[in-house]
């Protein structure tokens, strides 16, 4: 039962790009697929979707309690255990293969007999390692966030609480739905419910104009790449006739064309099938905040702070990460597309690195930093090596969940407040020991310090990167990147957590537990205003999370080279060795992968790139700490700040022009669009309104007004008096006679009547003539004129006598 | 008109003028200048009462017309027809006549302008 693909799982990883020719000649084996999983696959989705239920329920129940957190942290806590359960049964599985478990039937039309007339698509779910890998973390940090958010929330016990967590679960239904759906429709269905849930969930606080354009913003341009979405998918059945990955990924159509690429004949591929990678692309850049559709990630951090966690930070904006590696046999049909995916992965990443540096609200720096980490994810799908891309989502969605929750509690117990220049030194404010020691485990992640885990994961793209032939300038822009990342994540972190102890209340100041209700809103110092210390449900998320984060570093010390992620993606269909120097110049060197080895300045790149990042993120971490940090070991005997609100970077950033004002903000891109894109289309949205307005709705209304005009012009013939009435009946009886005489007695029909008229005349006046007389009677014969015809019978006949018959 | 002039100019020319038969068209033009100073009289006054009396000599003069046709064509759908036409006269006059005395009654006037409010 072992496919070459097992046999093949060790032969790439880290350091070991010797791919052997005989290998690379059998890249390609479909998965071998099971078609009778275990029924309880099925409880993975389905257990969230109870938590909706009884969420729902507690809302129509009018439960004042924190009971629907539990529920749902029972719920996704039983999915997680059910997703644990799966991954040690499916280790069982040789390698490659993977589990369908069908549910029901959902779609299963058909309109003849041949290929292609048939589209089914079944509630049923796909589960290869691929699928396990991205659930054990969705399921996972589903349930601590759940956790969190249950004290996080908890000032809005009531109806808000149950609306939170049964948007809550469904996300986690349809991201399910969306990972482990076993065809392209469940896929779509789950795509368009986590956008649905972020719409909802951005849109919490409905009572807050920005979080309500927000959503907005969220909703629409996600539309933008669904679009994208949807054609790829119709693409892909109208070409491959299947949309369900099992018929899919073994369909001799694939397999052929991946075979004539291997032998180097790109041309074999129809254009019609290279499409749906780009289609399927421009859905994923939508989902995962890619250029030129990031724009509406940075504004969905208005939601609530878990909701940035889960879904804004960890979970639904990888699903464009995932949805690449799902299909990645499809996305080596192009040329073209996995090298767009990685030029715009660098170029996000280095845009949005650009705009956080400059950013002053902690929370949003987290958002460009997500959508900076999400163009590593893609780099490192586009260099072929999607197990970097896939180690960097697990790592990140570790970290980042760490960061925002971190945030979140410095934002639930400052009220609100989120502005870097208003925050120092919590560290030292009892209470907040945990959520520093998170934080500053989440920013040596992000930071690629040594030996965490984003350090091993962001160093595998990097090096890959630069391996790759064609894409050293790829390597190049992330690794400036990856300095950047160091500098403003450790930015927030010196500037908020360590230094003099200095903090304002944010603008959100609800009342707190400790029960004084003195609290001073003046704003300035520590005076009257008590910071509101983190309670233990979310001391343990983010203990627990911090830990993880620690440990999943340890990851890539298990198992084969590569780690225990490595080891699940070979052995899932996002994986090929063989395709491991497929670019346009492997190709053009006749598959002499060696001589087209990229190297890092003439060195191999997977040895020498452990130091330079490390070197990169060591000099990051340094300017931050030169220019942010405080004076003393705080700032690692670099700093020198002393107050909250000034640091030396005002000095530097004073030096650079109008550069640093660009970047705060944003480099105007939402401008440009605005400009550009929005502008237009409202201008388009006003002239068909008025369109509407006045030439549809006008022509309907004057079908009401006209009979009323009319009616309004002849009322006053209706005058009510009699005498009216009568001479207009008596005005109407002489026009009808008129009319009568003017058509009936002029006989206008008749083409003879001048004629006969003529004649009529001569006889006559000829009988005149002949009496010599003007007395004429009657005795004379009629029939010798002929012509008046008519006239002498008439006269002819004798008429009655009135009066003499009785 | 040319025709019936024709019936006119035969009867008069076939006898001598003092027994000229009565003929159709005296009948039409008695006929006609009834229904005449009907109308004449419907439109010029005002009085309730003289309005229907006028509304009934045109109805006659019709009724006669109907009967001088009859007579002539020796056809008795005609006469037939106005016995009916007598018949509802005769119950539309008592119809008439009773709410003319009830809209006396509440004006206590005849003039027929006096009710206009049916105006539009």
């Amino acid at each position: 039962m072992l496919t070459p693909i097992a046999e093949l799982g060790v032969a790439r990883a880290l350091g070991a790009l010797s791919v052997s020719a005989p290998e690379a000649a059998s890249g390609y084996a479909p998965p071998v697929v099971d078609m009778a999983g275990p029924w309880w696959i099925g409880l993975i989705p389905f257990l969230p979707m109870l938590g909706l239920l009884l969420a729902t329920a507690c809302a129509i129940g009018g439960v004042k309690s924190k009971l629907p957190a539990w529920l749902t942290v029972g719920c996704l806590a039983a999915s997680f255990a059910a997703t644990v359960l799966a991954f040690f049964q499916l280790n069982g599985l040789p390698g490659g293969g993977a589990q369908v478990t069908v549910w029901w039937e959902w779609f299963g039309l058909a309109w003849g007999e041949g290929e292609g007339q048939r589209l089914s698509a079944n509630f049923g779910f796909y589960m290869d390692n691929l699928t396990c890998l991205w659930m054990l973390f969705v399921t996972g940090l589903a349930t601590m966030i759940a956790l969190y958010a249950s004290e996080y929330m908890s000032h809005d016990v009531g109806l808000g609480y149950c609306r939170f967590f049964a948007a809550f679960n469904l996300f986690v239904f349809s991201m399910s739905c969306l990972v482990m759906g076993d065809n392209l429709l469940l896929l779509f269905l789950g795509w368009e419910g986590v956008g649905l849930c972020s719409y909802l969930l951005i849109g919490y606080f409905y009572q807050k104009p920005a979080a309500v354009a927000a959503a907005k913003k969220a909703f629409i341009v996600n539309r933008i790449g669904d679009l994208g979405l949807v054609l790829g998918v119709l693409l892909t059945f109208v070409h491959f006739g299947t949309i369900e990955y099992a018929e899919l990924f073994g369909s001799d159509k694939l397999v052929g064309y991946l075979a004539a690429i291997e032998a180097g004949n790109v041309d074999e591929v129809p254009l019609i099938a290279q499409m749906i990678p780009v289609l399927l692309m421009i859905g994923a850049f939508g989902k995962s905040a890619q250029l030129p559709l990031y724009v509406w990630l940075p504004d969905a951090m208005e939601g609530p702070t878990p909701v940035s966690a889960l879904i804004h930070a960890a979970t639904m904006v990888t699903a464009g990460v995932y949805l690449i590696a799902r299909m990645f046999p499809v996305f080596l049909l192009s040329e073209w597309a996995l090298p767009v995916v990685a030029w715009v992965g660098a170029l996000t990443a280095l845009l949005a690195a650009t705009i956080g540096m400059a950013q002053f609200d902690i929370k949003r720096i987290m958002a460009y930093s997500t959508v900076s980490q999400l163009g590593y994810m893609f780099c490192g799908l586009a260099a072929l090596t999607s197990v970097g891309g896939a180690f960097h989502v697990l790592t990140h969605a570790f970290f980042k969940a760490t960061l925002f929750l971190a945030c979140g509690a410095v934002m639930h117990g400052f009220a609100g407040q989120l502005d870097l220049r208003k925050l120092s030194g919590l560290s030292k404010v009892p209470g907040w020991r945990i959520v520093s020691i998170a934080m500053l485990v989440g920013c040596l992640n992000l930071a690629g310090f040594p030996f965490t885990a984003g350090y091993f994961s962001k160093d595998m793209i990097l090096a890959e990167s630069f391996i790759t032939p064609g894409m050293a300038p790829i390597g190049w822009i992330l690794l400036l990147t990856a300095g950047l990342t160091a500098y403003y994540t450790f930015r927030v972190f010196f500037r908020v957590f360590v230094g003099p102890v200095h903090y304002e209340p944010g603008d959100e100041h609800h009342g707190d537990d400790h029960g004084d209700d003195d609290h001073a809103h003046d704003g300035h110092g520590d005076g009257g205003f008590h910071p509101h210390a983190p309670g233990w449900a979310i001391n343990l998320v983010l203990a627990v999370l911090a830990a993880a984060s620690i440990a999943a570093a340890g990851l890539y010390f298990l198992g084969d080279k590569g780690g225990w992620v490595a080891g699940m993606i070979k052995d899932s269909t996002a994986y090929y060795p063989g395709f491991a120097a497929f670019t346009a110049e492997a190709v053009a060197h006749g598959g002499e992968e060696h001589a087209a080895h990229g190297t890092f300045l003439g060195m191999d790149p997977h040895k020498v790139m452990y130091y330079v990042s490390a070197v990169v993120g060591f000099v990051g971490i340094g300017i931050a700490a030169f220019l942010h940090g405080p004076k003393g070991l705080g700032g690692l005997l670099l700093g020198g700040r002393r107050r909250a609100d000034v640091s030396r970077a005002d000095g530097v950033a004073a030096k650079m022009g109008p550069i640093p004002a660009m970047a705060q903000g944003k480099w105007f891109v939402d401008e440009f669009y605005q400009f550009v894109v929005v502008g237009p289309l409202r201008f388009f949205a006003l002239v068909f309104s008025l369109i509407d307005r006045l030439l549809v709705d006008g022509l309907v209304a004057m079908f009401g007004w006209l009979p009323r005009w009319i009616g309004g012009a002849l009322r006053p013939s209706q005058s009510g008096v009699l005498h009216g009435y009568a001479v207009g009946m008596a005005g109407g009886v002489v026009v009808l006679l008129v009319i009568l005489a003017l058509m009936v007695f002029r006989e206008p029909a008749d083409p003879d009547a001048d004629r006969r008229d003529a004649e009529l005349i001569e006889f006559e006046s000829s009988r005149v003539l002949d009496r010599g007389g003007p007395e004429w009677t009657t005795d004379a014969d009629p029939v010798e004129a002929g012509a008046g015809a008519d006239l002498a019978a008439q006269a002819a006949v004798e008429p009655p006598v009135m009066g003499s018959g009785s | 008109m040319e025709s019936l002039a024709g019936t006119l100019t035969f009867a008069q020319s076939a006898m001598p003028d003092a027994f000229q038969p009565t003929t159709l068209a005296h009948y039409l033009f008695v006929s006609a200048a009834m229904f005449i100073i009907g109308l004449i009289g419907f439109l010029a006054r005002r009085n309730l009462i003289i309005m229907f009396l006028c509304t009934e000599l045109m109805f006659q003069a019709a009724g006669l017309a109907l009967i001088a046709f009859s007579r002539y064509y020796l056809e008795h759908t005609g006469q037939t027809f106005v016995v009916f036409v007598l018949t509802v006269a005769a119950a539309e006059a008592a119809l008439a006549l009773a709410l003319v005395v009830l809209l006396f009654r509440t004006r206590d006037s005849l003039d027929a302008d006096l009710w206009d409010e049916m105006k539009g």
